[in-house]
């Protein structure tokens, strides 16, 4: 066990921001936007951070993959307490088309380069919701996942994981390495002291290519319209409950 | 992304993470709010866009959410204070030796401004308590650095400055309070105004009359709460600034070792001048994040009130009104930072630099909130708003500090001086 674990982390736009799509409807505006870490991240850092301070693993590395800016996210997961960073360099056309199924590949690829024991990720990004890198960077490794994780308690080589689920809280245990995914009660994320964010300036970050790592970050899918949601139509209101049933068979409901 | 839940958690006790109280997203929206051309982290560097953003993110989640509540009940907010000390905001410009965090005055400009925005009152007295840890950790000697930093660093004591006088406000030099040598005690008699923090703070930063007239027979003492002969006022009622308390510092044969004193007799006048260059670009910090918080307010407020037919925006007048706001904002932005940087490397005109905008910043800022209220009608005037407690909260800032007029005087002999 090398007592390492990688965590990744996403720049997304920031959820205070109104989002507003593109004229083209390609996209949505990203140029002047404010962006931070992906709250689920925040979570995944907070997590790793703590089972080094309780002297269960022995580092935690930051990745991140895009263009020049996420080294500020990886800075801010730095500043939280990661020893250091990983970039990952991924830009322009590339960038834009960068889905779950490519970072996985990375990150299992890192992984094995790192030799990794423990993958920690938020569950979901708040930009695309995929909900699949996680999943899909177990599979890539065969490893066993623990996801939308509520508690975490590491045991020699074991995880014990509380997972949300649809019908209220599973348990199950599982061996590592593992990849676990953060759901939002996991944890309440530490704000970053100002001696922390000075002693982030000296941590390292290594530069890699996907190239290098032998992943190949071509799409299979092409975007082919972004559109805002219809607006909120008018409703309709009725005075009997034989209207309103009449109403919902001409709309063809029932 | 679900909505997030409203989960208060307290401070850990003896953790050494400090977690964040998380509220309502749709409560942090607003404050949170992004304007690209009045972004306050233009032109800063990575690790200052850091100390940013934890000053924003603990201001949104720790203080916006009871800003108006400390105003209303006049609560001192000692946990929140403490939250904050923990993050390194205690001391921000004391030596990391004693407790401080170590950083410039820019760095410490941007991170009151952020912090500001979550509440004025509790910021700038959070600023006053720093002035203070500054001026023991500058002009002190290494006992008195050790005995009295590190408690202000972590605000597990907090700090009031003395100066003011009943009779002595703008024309501090003449001030009576006076300091006599009676062995190896100064026995002081007389009384201070309106101090910030007076009878709940432990440890008091005293201007005193040691020596004759004027600026050379003033000197520095540091008074420690509980000392025989010290006593305080009633508590002030006051238009704003409600989350800290003002009272009346009263010396009665109060006897104060030597050993408290800072610097040498007669040097008080000239520390106290010193711990208000830096004082003065604080509190304009302090308007600048209220007038930003009240920008994008009002801005929020005309894409959502309908008038006539269509939502305030619409209106080119308002329009135009939003922009002389965000203008105004942006220029006493960069001229506060200016002048911090100019305080930071001890430049020749640092001193009417930081007069030069703490003055600008403070009537500019004041007028930006001021406005902000009127585009928001009646509802800026209802308590439930938050505009008109920044309002209230920085029309002492063209007061304090050294009042607007006297940012004149200064600025005008220093410009008549060199003829």
């Amino acid at each position: 066990m090398s007592g390492r674990v990688l965590v990744g982390v996403k720049r997304v736009i920031d959820y205070a921001v109104k989002i507003r799509v593109k004229p083209d409807h390609t996209g949505v505006v990203t140029d002047g936007v404010k962006h931070s870490m992906n709250p689920f991240c925040e979570i995944a850092v907070e997590e790793a951070v703590k089972l080094k301070e309780k002297k269960l693993i022995k580092e935690v590395v930051a990745v991140s993959c895009g263009p020049q800016q996420v080294q500020e996210t990886i800075r801010t997961a730095l500043a939280m307490g990661a020893d250091r960073g990983i970039h990952v360099e991924v830009s322009g056309k590339d960038y834009e088309t960068l889905g779950p199924l490519q970072v996985s590949k990375i990150l299992a690829a890192l992984a094995k380069k790192e030799q990794a024991d423990l993958i920690i990720l938020g569950k979901q990004a708040i930009d695309d919701d995929c909900n699949q890198t996680g999943q899909m960077t177990a599979a890539l490794l065969d490893w066993p996942q623990g996801t939308f994780a509520s508690e975490v308690t590491l045991d020699a080589d074991k995880l014990k994981v509380v997972r949300e689920i649809d019908g209220g809280l599973e348990t199950i245990k599982i061996k590592m390495p593992a990849v676990v995914t953060a759901d939002l009660r996991l944890n309440t994320p530490r704000y970053a002291t100002l001696p922390n964010i000075m002693k982030a300036k000296k941590k390292k970050i290594a530069n890699v290519k996907p190239a290098d790592l032998g992943v190949d970050v071509s799409s299979r899918l092409e975007v082919l319209k972004v559109d805002e949601p219809p607006q909120r139509q008018a409703g309709v209101k009725v005075e009997t409950v034989d209207d309103l049933v009449g109403k919902l068979k001409e709309a063809g409901r029932i | 992304m679900a909505a997030a839940r409203a989960l208060a958690r307290g401070v850990l006790l003896g953790s050494y993470s400090i977690c964040r109280s998380r509220s309502l997203i749709f409560n942090s929206v607003q404050k949170r709010g992004i304007a690209a051309c009045i972004d306050p982290s233009i032109g800063l560097t990575d690790e200052q866009k850091e100390f940013q953003k934890v000053a924003f993110d603990f201001a949104a989640n720790e203080m916006a959410p009871h800003m108006a509540e400390w105003d209303q009940k006049e609560i001192f907010p000692v946990e929140a204070m403490r939250k904050a000390a923990q993050l390194g905001f205690g001391g921000i410009y004391v030596n990391p030796d004693v407790g401080g965090s170590g950083l410039s005055r820019l760095d410490t400009s941007i991170i009151f401004e952020a912090l500001s925005t979550g509440c004025v009152s509790t910021t700038a007295y959070i600023s006053i308590h720093n002035m203070c840890a500054w001026m023991i950790d500058t002009f002190g000697n290494n006992e008195q650095r050790e005995k009295f930093c590190p408690d202000l660093c972590s605000m597990q004591k907090f700090a009031s400055y003395c100066l003011t006088e009943p009779g002595s406000g703008s024309d501090a030099a003449s001030l009576l309070t006076s300091a006599n040598l009676k062995g190896d005690h100064y026995i002081l008699n007389g009384s201070k105004a309106f101090i910030s923090g007076g009878g709940d703070t432990d440890v008091y930063v005293v201007m005193c009359r040691t020596g004759g007239k004027g600026p050379k027979g003033i000197s520095c003492l540091v008074v420690e709460k509980g000392t025989p002969g010290l006593s305080f006022g009633k508590k002030e009622k006051k238009v704003g600034w409600n989350s800290q308390p003002t009272r009346a510092v009263i010396f009665e044969d109060c006897a104060v070792p030597v050993t408290n004193r800072l610097g040498a007799e007669g040097e008080g006048f000239s520390i106290a001048m010193k711990g208000l260059n830096g004082g003065r670009i604080n509190i304009a910090s302090c308007s600048l994040g209220a007038a930003h918080a009240s920008v994008l307010l009002a801005r929020d407020h005309m894409c959502v009130r309908k008038q006539f037919g269509e939502t305030l925006s619409n209106s080119q007048f308002l329009q135009f009104r939003l922009a002389e706001m965000a203008t105004k904002l942006v220029a006493s932005r960069l001229l506060l930072r200016q002048a911090a940087v100019a305080l930071q490397e001890g430049r020749p005109d640092a001193v009417s630099l930081c007069s030069m905008a703490k003055l600008f910043v403070t009537d500019e800022c004041f007028s930006i909130c001021n406005q902000a209220l009127q585009i928001h009608g009646g509802y800026g005037y209802l308590k439930d708003y938050a505009v008109q407690q920044y309002v209230r909260d920085i029309r002492v800032h063209q007061i304090l500090e050294g009042t607007n007029e006297v940012m004149r005087m200064i600025i005008a002999r220093s410009l008549l001086s060199e003829s």
